[in-house]
Parts: structure tokens; C-alpha cells; sequence
């Protein structure tokens, strides 16, 4: 098992959540002080600096308008990492390929990081959350479509080496597609995609991409990787999916005792707690299937972890697998769990910062996640292990 | 159902005498509402659902205003309209003023009730407010003079009914995102429609205000403006029968 630190680097001081209706799209950003945001950059990248030195690679994300993750150009972000470390991959997952107007430049761009890195990129494409539409006027129908045919267009601007193709697709058009440099990487760097429903995941799988879910706790997260396996199947890439092809991410803080564990684990829960978001931008219109739509005009929650907003607690989270807090040791048991429960998988994403989660703190989670519970996730789940089976 | 450019469509019809084309908004068409009614007494009215609204087909290439005015015209020559009324409401005041456009000596006389479809206000201001980025509370209050009115117990409805609200939204997104509720074109083409033309608005419509509506039928050559009263932006919905007299009055002048 290969672990990735992943921090969203959010920006915590705010005002206090009654005075204002979402922290995403809408909270104005005189909130932002950019003397506090440029040290809170320093330290999240200090972060991922300590997580290579304990053997971690390193993971990165993009979201717009919010507080929650100020990174909204990730690709920035991705090309210091670059340069700022020499031995951890760097995964972006990822981008927000159905939000891009130019599929060709993130080509270009993910090239040359890829270069800059000397291949240490892997490039995540994610549809992203609902809430993102609104940032990038993007229109929330046929999103799928969008992305599909961005991430092919991609995948062929990398691979293409004898000049210039034309591409005339249905939402995107480019007639002379010829980038330079191209990827380090042959023939491209290890692709992700995030998704959430098994019949996405079954698409990914037919790809054979590496496919990363969030959150998605016990059931949830067998089902996508059902979907991922079908689709795989389906595809005639073989029988067996080895867990390689497999992540989940999860919110991750271990510390040597249990109350400094839970003290910690208190603080990460601010990425559930304080996702609060109006209801308008949760649920455009053709971003769901019409069945879940009427389901939520009906009042159903659709966002499973919007039911804990503001009261989540620790032990909930641990129980629903969305969370593995506690000693090494009990850390290592319920990522066990999980990884039985759902049939295994090759990568976990530890998402070790959020909040109000101090620098001492987030580096405390990170060295005894890395020095004591890694090394035994290594030594349990392989990488090669076939995935699926009881 | 009548299939029309590959695409099935959705057709009501009833009522007699002159042919009325009925061009519903986003909410879709519902021919147990009173004005259809009232019209039918003494049109044929003839009500498509729009690609993507009600029961009918959405292909993968509609995607624009103009394409659903191309389904139109299609739709036209298959049923053999000619020097045909239109009355067109919200996103359907949109299509008909395209279809005015394209076709100008093919409408007779063309009612546009609180219509989208141009942009005519300042680069830094929304002529149309922003329905998807607003609480559902506050869009009632735009759309409905009586808000209460138009509220909908969605607990109550069948699936298929709620599916269909979805989708209707839906589709509204779909053509109508970006450029939002307009296209550039349109103010540039409108001088075509010389038709009679009458502008309708709610008195109390939050969506379409009394300045864009002038605005709007400035840009065509021979129109008029009207105002009813206690209605918002669908005034046919809220006020059917002084809707239906002054429609009727202004295609029967």
C-alpha cells in the first residue's frame, strides 16, 4: 500500500458560521488576509516536505471561491512541490477537467511539471463538487460528456509525437495540437479519476485508471469499487484488478496516546463541520441523475456527510470509515477493516490537515502515521494483490 | 407524441378556429391550467413541451434556443402553419422572438409574455437575476406576485411528475447558462420581426423588470407594451382571465 499525505490547505480564520450563508462561492474574500494566507502556505508545504522525508508521497487538490481549500490553481502548487521536493510522487486529483475551457493546456501544463519533477507526476481529472460550477460558469449539464472527451483529448496531446492533430469533438475544438514539452514519463504519467457512483467508476475501469474515492465510508466504497472491477472486466483488461488500481481517502490522525489522537482528530473534523454550504449550489441542475434529484426535492440528503454538519464527532466518523483516528495500532486495525470490507484497495489518501490542526500538531499525525503505522500497511496489504475477493 | 426532426415531441392540441402556437417557459405546459382553457374557446391552441421538457426527447446535439426554434420550424411545416399566431412565455417568448426572426412573413402577430433572450443592461449587471445561484424562497418571490400560490408540495408528487420538474430545470440550464438567458445575437437580428408584436408582463415579476421589457421591444419595429396587474412573471398562471382577454384582444384587433 502506497500512503499519500494530502492536505486541502484551508484557510481556518473566519468569522463565526451564523454570519454567513456558505463558506463556498459566496463568502467574500476581505475574510482572506493575505498576510496570514501566504504563512499558511509556508507551513502546508513545510507539511508535504515532512511527509516526503517520512516516506509519504504527496497529494494535492483544486477547488475555487472557498475557504476550505484555497488552491485554486493547483497546478501552481503541484510545480513548487516540484522543485521543493526530489523523491516523492506528486499526485494532483486532481483536475477539474469538465470546468477547463482548454483541455490542451492542462496538457501542457501536467507536461511540465512532469518534466520539472523529472516523472514523479501522477494526474488526477475529477469532475468536481457541485459546488465549483458557479466559479467556473460552468454549465452543470452533460458535465460527464465534457470531462470524457477532455481527458481523451489529453491523453492524446501527450501521446501524440509526430506534430500536430485536429480535434473536432463535441465541446471542444483544436486544430493544431502539437505540445511542447511533452511528458518525462512514457507513455504518460499515471492517470487517477475521483469518482463517487458505481456507474462512474465502472467507466474509469474500463480505462484501467486509477480510481480515488472520498468519504465514502463501508458499503459506499465496495459499491464504486464493484462498479470499478465490471468495468474493468467489461473491457477485457483481464479478470483480475489488482488494488493498485484501487484509493480511498480518508481524514488520518494518529498520535502515540489515544486522548492526544482524539484531541487531533477533533480538529480535522472542521473539514465536515465547516463545509457549510447554501443549498442552491449544492444541487445544480444535471449535475445528478434526475432520479436523485426528485429524491432530494423529496428532502433527502444527498451529500451522505452532510447529515453530520456541525455535529460530527470522532467515534462517528471512525464508525461510518470516513475517519481512522487513534494509536498506531488502532489506526492500523480500522484501516484493516475497511480495506477487508471493501475488497481492498492500493493507495490511501490521508487528508492529515484541516483547521485549526496546528503545524505541530499535523507533523505529530504525519511521523507516527508514517514511522508506526505505514510500515505495517506495507507489510499487510501488497501492491499487488488481487482486489475483490473475500 | 409527433415525431419532428428525429426528436419525439410532446403535442397538445385543442380547441378551434385560428391556429395559436403556444410556446411554454422552463415551468413546461400543462394543459389543465385555466388560461389554456380559455384560449381554446377560441383557438386551436397547439402546445409542444420543448426538447428536454414535459415527455419530449432531448438528442445530444439541441443544446441552444436556436436549435428548439429549429425544431420549430420544423414542427410548422409538418403541421402546415402558415401566417400563424404565437404566444411565447419567459423561455418561450425567447424562442418565438428567434422564430420572428427567421421567419418574419410566416407570423401573423406574436405575444411575448415576460420574455428572456436579450441583453441590453450594462457588462456588470445581470439583466435577468441569477435563478440558480439564489434560495429556492427567494425565486418564488420573483417569479410569483403570490408566492404562496405558486408554492408546490413536492412530498405529494409521483415520481414521474418530480423527474420532470428536474428535468425541465434542467434543460433550462442547459440552453440557458451561458451567455445566461440570452443570446448576443438576438438584438441585432430583432429589427426582422415586424410583425404586430405585444410585450406582457406581470406587474410584480421579479425576473423580467419593466425597464429590460422596454428595453426589449425598442428593438422591434412594431410593438406594444402591456402590464397586468397582481401577477408576476407568469401571468398566466396567476391572472388567466385578464391574461387570455388582453391576448386575445390584441390578435383579435
Amino acid at each position: 500500500m502506497k500512503a499519500w499525505h494530502f492536505s486541502e490547505n484551508a484557510y481556518p480564520y473566519l468569522p463565526p458560521s451564523d454570519e454567513f450563508d456558505s463558506i463556498r462561492v459566496t463568502l467574500p474574500n476581505r475574510n482572506y488576509d493575505p498576510r496570514k494566507g501566504a504563512a499558511l502556505y509556508d507551513r502546508y508545504l513545510d507539511e508535504w516536505l515532512i511527509a516526503e522525508a517520512e516516506g509519504m508521497d504527496i497529494m494535492l487538490n483544486e477547488h475555487h471561491q472557498t475557504a476550505t481549500c484555497v488552491d485554486p490553481a493547483a497546478p501552481l502548487v503541484l510545480a513548487a512541490l516540484a522543485r521543493l521536493t526530489s523523491k516523492a510522487r506528486l499526485l494532483i486529483l486532481g483536475n477539474p477537467v469538465a470546468n477547463r475551457r482548454q483541455p490542451v493546456r492542462v496538457a501542457e501544463e501536467m507536461a511540465m511539471v512532469d518534466i520539472l519533477s523529472k516523472g514523479r507526476v501522477e494526474v488526477g481529472f475529477v469532475r468536481g463538487v457541485p459546488y465549483e460550477i458557479s466559479a467556473a460558469n460552468s454549465n452543470p449539464v452533460r458535465m460527464n460528456e465534457r470531462q470524457w472527451e477532455a481527458m481523451d483529448l489529453i491523453v492524446k496531446a501527450w501521446t501524440t509525437h509526430d506534430g500536430p492533430f485536429s480535434h473536432e469533438g463535441r465541446f471542444f475544438h483544436h486544430r493544431m495540437v502539437n505540445i511542447w514539452p511533452r511528458p518525462y514519463q512514457a507513455p504518460h504519467p499515471p492517470i487517477w479519476v475521483s469518482t463517487m457512483s458505481p456507474s462512474g467508476a465502472a467507466r474509469v475501469g474500463e480505462h484501467g485508471y486509477i480510481q480515488a474515492t472520498f468519504l465514502t465510508g463501508f458499503d459506499s466504497t465496495r459499491a464504486v469499487y464493484d462498479g470499478y472491477r465490471r468495468g474493468w472486466r467489461q473491457a477485457g483488461l483481464g479478470n483480475d484488478v489488482p488494488v493498485n488500481r484501487l484509493a480511498y481517502a480518508a481524514l488520518v490522525y494518529t498520535a502515540p496516546t489515544e486522548a492526544e489522537a482524539y484531541a487531533g482528530a477533533e480538529k480535522l473534523l472542521w473539514y465536515i463541520t465547516a463545509n457549510k454550504v447554501a443549498k442552491q449550489f449544492m444541487y445544480p441542475p444535471g449535475y445528478m441523475p434526475l432520479e436523485a434529484q426528485a429524491k432530494q426535492m423529496r428532502g433527502a440528503a444527498l451529500d451522505p456527510h452532510m447529515g453530520l454538519l456541525g455535529k460530527a464527532t470522532v467515534e462517528k466518523a471512525i464508525e461510518s470509515g470516513i475517519m481512522f483516528a487513534g494509536t498506531p495500532d488502532q489506526v492500523f486495525k480500522q484501516i484493516k477493516k475497511l480495506y477487508d470490507h471493501v475488497g481492498g484497495f492500493g493507495h490511501l489518501l490521508n487528508m492529515g490537515q484541516a483547521g485549526f490542526l496546528e503545524h505541530e500538531e499535523t507533523a505529530l499525525g504525519i511521523r507516527t502515521f508514517a514511522r508506526e503505522v505505514y510500515p505495517r500497511l506495507k507489510d499487510a496489504f501488497a501492491d499487488d494483490v488481487i482486489s475483490g475477493r473475500d | 407524441m409527433v415525431k419532428i426532426a428525429g426528436i419525439e415531441i410532446e403535442l397538445y392540441e385543442g380547441g378551434a378556429g385560428a391556429p395559436l402556437l403556444f410556446l411554454h417557459s422552463a415551468q413546461g405546459f400543462d394543459a389543465s391550467h385555466e388560461f389554456v382553457g380559455l384560449l381554446a374557446k377560441d383557438r386551436r391552441v397547439i402546445a409542444p413541451s420543448h426538447p428536454g421538457f414535459g415527455k419530449s426527447g432531448l438528442p445530444d446535439w439541441v443544446d441552444s434556443i436556436d436549435d428548439l426554434a429549429h425544431v420549430y420550424l420544423e414542427l410548422m411545416g409538418h403541421l402546415r402553419l402558415d401566417r400563424v399566431d404565437i404566444v411565447g412565455c419567459s423561455v418561450g417568448g425567447w424562442i418565438a422572438a428567434d422564430l420572428a426572426t427567421k421567419i418574419p412573413e410566416r407570423l401573423r402577430k406574436l405575444v411575448l409574455v415576460a420574455p428572456v433572450g436579450v441583453k441590453t443592461g450594462p457588462s456588470d449587471k445581470l439583466d435577468i437575476p441569477d435563478i440558480f445561484a439564489l434560495p429556492q424562497e427567494a425565486v418564488a418571490k420573483l417569479l410569483f406576485h403570490d408566492p404562496a400560490k405558486g408554492r408546490v408540495d413536492f412530498a405529494s408528487m409521483s415520481d414521474e411528475q418530480l423527474q420532470i420538474i428536474v428535468r425541465n430545470r434542467e434543460s433550462l440550464a442547459l440552453l440557458a447558462w451561458e451567455p445566461y438567458m440570452h443570446n448576443p445575437k438576438l438584438v441585432h437580428r430583432l429589427h426582422r420581426a415586424t410583425m404586430p408584436t405585444l410585450f406582457l408582463r406581470g406587474a410584480s415579476d421579479g425576473i423580467v423588470s419593466a425597464p429590460y421589457l422596454e428595453r426589449y421591444a425598442a428593438l422591434l419595429p412594431n410593438a406594444t407594451i402591456s402590464t397586468i396587474a397582481a401577477a408576476g412573471h407568469a401571468p398566466q398562471i396567476e391572472q388567466p382571465a385578464e391574461f387570455t382577454k388582453t391576448v386575445l384582444a390584441f390578435l383579435d384587433a
